[in-house]
């Protein structure tokens, strides 16, 4: 009831029903309390034709009295989960690896430099030949190089800047990528180099905010991409098909990578909202979650096994996450590390986890002893994409100083 | 953001009277120079205080914070840490970079006519600067007259102001626009990622006045124009979800971190032989050497020993390996049980399948290893059977799942066992040992070089 019971008996009698229909707070008194009338300016509730009815007002009451005791439920459940959890953390990584062997001084320095770019380097992936990458670029153009000769081999030109996300197809045949165009489009590539490859563009997936990352799945027929719009998709190639979202995260999703098991359906993904989410492809379910980080989670990468998967953030620290124990196992961070890590990836044995930092430089960590092996310098601008090859001889990474780098 | 917060933290702390840097007045010639400090102070206390052991690493940590606005150098215009005398000195709050400034054209216009006014040598303008100047002039053509009395006006102001105190202020000025004009070829540390744009202070990137000049109406737009729920606040739906969500979790059974840490332990060691940059390949990387043969060996027919060990790691390591699978696929036709690994082989491929032919392909692996008189006819327990008929009556990429799941415990636990105890791998996992033996003999006896190959 909004009134006291003897205003409105008096305005009943006084008044007719359609001065009443008007929201009587603006005969009255101004609308403060959230609670009894929907929060709308007061110029508006002029042209209201029927007044906030009092259950109506009530059910909202409820309603956030139910969310409120929801959410403490929710709390609840989280410290019990800590709880049970902690109890099975008898131990850490860097203690039971004392007994392995320290690896000893490296020598990593780079073995190519590759200049074509016209500008910053956001994304790159290698073909499984082990040799030719592809790389994309804040000027909209998309290059496939054969990295071991330094070759250009293939450009396109997409019709728009920010090329976030670019990925080579398992068979070697064809490249997506996308960005500010909120697509993921996919090119065969030609081996006629006079084709236009821009003809034959194919556009498969449709977000409805920037595209952050994409993959191919075993094979050229699926993809699987990431957006701003916070969420994951599993695209069919040939028809442009959505054969399945992926909703939890609560902000924009950053990256992805799937597991690489030969008979696992599972992808992790990493967002704005400081969480990594595990999900079953089939189902569209996210079966495991993790939130330890201190901001955006720029990339995840799976760990050789596929029991663990390794993250770099903006908070300037990389975690290893173990599946089976369902937790946070080890983070790397250095207090004189406070720029963010745009990209992670392990080499072949998981032994080694690379960084490339906002600070221009790639830190080596490692994974067991929870040490940093080497810092390696020679951008001379942000690394914004780092992957190992498939044969893990080498790691390239890609810069906004407009040059990639393979280093071995 | 984060990292300007982590900065000012440590800028703050430099700055700190007992556990900071020295910061004082350095006389010089004629005049004195105030607030400074020198590089090597700044190394030598990013290196006590950061934990950094080497030089290097202090001054390029230095340097970005430098090149981020958050101290410079007293005369050059390149903002970086040099670890020697040269003098630093710290920028003023006003002018941080967490601000979000956007500084405008006219701003810098206003600066720029400003300091040819001054009429100082030391305060002369830099070629770039001259340039751009004149860029602006022919820009600004119209409004040249409101810039210069700006500038007029501003420099009136800064003459009534304390001398040593218009040096630091002049000084920080200056820096202030190396980060939002740098020197041609040095880094904009001002340039943001795209995609965290939405989440800065100023996210449309409304540009204010340095000077506290009125709005001249326009506003510059951020490119993604849709504006961000970022992290959505959590419905009712949303917190229901995600108690289901936690509930699921409490029942999973999970491992401890010490058999966790033995795991991953036993399985980075397992692999450190094949890690290329733990264990240098045979004959050499080809990045490091430019020689590709590494590449060719692995390409070749002939799997090497090292790989044929890999296949006894696990199931799934021989099957990865193509190689691997040939071989495995031979032995299981020798053992009559083939049609288990065809099985597999064809719902993998069947996941791979575009959406259009997903259907016809579910029912001709149905034909062929599982209906009534299939000619590859598998063994399935009774369970799984009735599942994966029942799963074809709608048939999709993932009608097989459960049934995969059990061909392939099987093979795991039965055929693969005894595939790394046939004949057919074990002679191609010793092959190489008894090229060896004979050529060992043979050097023995009669001093000859062997080179069988098998």
């Amino acid at each position: 009831m909004i009134y006291p019971p003897h205003v409105e008996y008096f305005l009943k009698i006084v008044f007719s029903e359609t001065i009443l229909r008007m929201c009587p707070h603006l005969l009255l008194w101004p609308c403060e309390n959230p609670f009894r009338c929907r929060s709308l300016p007061a110029q508006r509730k002029i042209y209201m034709r029927s007044p906030p009815i009092p259950e109506m007002a009530t059910q909202e009451v409820q309603l956030n009295e139910t969310l409120a005791h929801l959410k403490t439920e929710s709390e609840t459940l989280k410290s019990k989960l800590e709880e049970e959890r902690a109890k099975l953390h008898d131990v850490e990584l860097h203690q039971v690896a004392e007994k392995v062997e320290g690896l000893g001084q490296f020598v990593m320095k780079t073995r190519r430099t590759l200049k074509g770019h016209g500008n910053k380097v956001l994304c790159m992936d290698w073909c499984k030949d082990k040799r030719r990458i592809v790389s994309s670029s804040q000027d909209g153009k998309v290059i496939v190089w054969d990295a071991f000769t330094t070759n250009k081999e293939h450009a396109v030109t997409m019709p728009c800047t920010w090329v976030m996300a670019c990925a080579y197809a398992p068979s070697g045949c064809a490249v997506a990528c996308g960005g500010l165009d909120n697509k993921c489009s996919v090119y065969p590539l030609s081996l006629d180099k006079n084709e236009n490859l821009a003809a034959k563009k194919k556009s498969v997936a449709m977000h409805t905010n920037y595209l952050s990352a994409c993959s191919f799945t075993n094979s050229d027929m699926q993809i699987l991409t990431s957006s701003g719009d916070g969420t994951c998709a599993l695209w069919d190639v040939e028809s442009g098909q959505l054969l399945q979202s992926f909703h939890g995260h609560a902000a924009d999703v950053l990256c992805l990578d799937l597991a690489p098991s030969e008979t696992g359906n599972t992808f992790v993904s990493g967002g704005c909202d400081k969480k990594a989410n595990v999900w079953d492809m089939r189902s569209g379910q996210c079966i495991q979650s993790f939130e330890t980080h201190e901001s955006d989670i720029n990339s995840v990468r799976y760990y050789p096994s596929g029991d663990a998967f390794a993250s770099g953030s903006d908070d300037a620290t990389c975690r290893l996450y173990d599946l089976r124990a369902d937790r946070e196992v080890a983070i790397y961070s250095k207090e004189s590390i406070i720029f963010g890590v745009s990209s992670v990836d392990f080499s072949l044995s998981g032994r080694l986890l690379f960084g490339g930092y906002n600070d221009y430089t790639i830190n080596v960590w490692d994974v067991l002893k929870g040490t940093r092996v080497s810092i390696l310098f020679g951008h001379e601008n942000r690394v914004s994409t780092l992957r190992v090859s498939p044969d893990g001889t080498a790691f390239c990474t890609g810069s906004w100083d407009h040059t990639l780098r393979i280093w071995a | 953001m984060i990292v300007y917060r982590k900065i000012e933290d440590i800028v703050t702390r430099i700055q700190d009277e007992t556990e900071g840097v020295p910061i004082r007045t350095v006389k010089s010639f004629m005049t004195k120079i105030p607030s400074v400090v020198t590089g090597a102070d700044i190394v030598q206390w990013l290196m006590k205080n950061l934990s950094i052991e080497d030089p290097a690493e202090a001054m390029h940590i230095g340097s970005l914070i430098a090149a981020q606005g958050y101290f410079f150098p007293i005369s050059d215009h390149v903002l970086s840490l040099k670890d020697d005398g040269t003098f630093y000195r710290f920028q003023a709050p006003y002018f941080w970079p967490s601000n979000c400034w956007e500084p405008e054209n006219t701003d810098y216009a206003i600066y720029l006519c400003k300091r040819t006014m001054q009429n100082k040598t030391r305060l002369e303008l830099a070629d770039y600067e001259a340039e751009n100047l004149a860029r602006l002039q022919r820009a600004f053509a119209r409004k040249w007259e409101f810039i210069y009395m700006q500038a007029e006006a501003q420099v009136k102001i800064d003459r009534k102001k304390d001398k040593t105190e218009r040096k630091i202020l002049d000084s920080q000025e200056r820096a202030f626009w190396d980060v939002h004009r740098p020197v041609p070829g040095c880094v904009n540390t001002t340039e943001m990622d795209i995609r965290k744009c939405r989440r800065m202070k100023n996210p449309h990137r409304v540009k204010k006045s340095v000077y506290g000049l009125a709005e001249e109406g326009t506003q510059s737009q951020s490119p993604i124009h849709t504006p961000s729920h970022h992290c959505r606040k959590g419905t009712k739906e949303d917190v229901e979800k995600e108690i289901l969500f936690l509930n699921t979790q409490l029942d999973r059974h999970c491992m401890k971190m010490s058999k966790v840490a033995e795991s991953l332990i036993t399985y980075t060691e397992q692999y450190m032989e094949y890690d290329p940059f733990v264990t240098a390949p045979e004959p050499s990387n080809p990045w490091t050497s430019d020689d590709p043969s590494f590449w060719d060996l692995e390409a070749s027919k002939e799997p090497s020993q090292q790989r044929v060990k890999k296949w006894g790691f696990s199931l799934e390591e021989a099957l990865k390996d193509p190689a691997g699978q040939e071989l495995f696929l031979k032995f299981l036709e020798s053992e009559f049980s083939s049609e288990n690994l065809r099985f597999w082989l064809a719902v993998q491929d069947l996941k791979r399948m575009p959406q259009q032919e997903v259907a016809q392909r579910a029912q001709d692996i149905w034909t062929e290893f599982l209906a009534e008189g299939a000619p590859s006819s598998i063994n399935l327990d009774s369970h799984s059977y009735e599942r994966t008929s029942q799963n074809l009556k709608d048939p999709g990429r993932y009608s097989y799942e459960d049934a995969q799941d059990h061909i392939y415990k099987l093979m795991k636990s039965d055929s693969y066992t005894r595939f790394l105890r046939s004949n057919v791998y074990q002679d191609l996992l010793m092959a190489r040992k008894k090229v060896c033996v004979i050529a060992c003999r043979n050097i023995e006896g009669e001093m000859q070089r062997c080179t069988l190959k098998f």
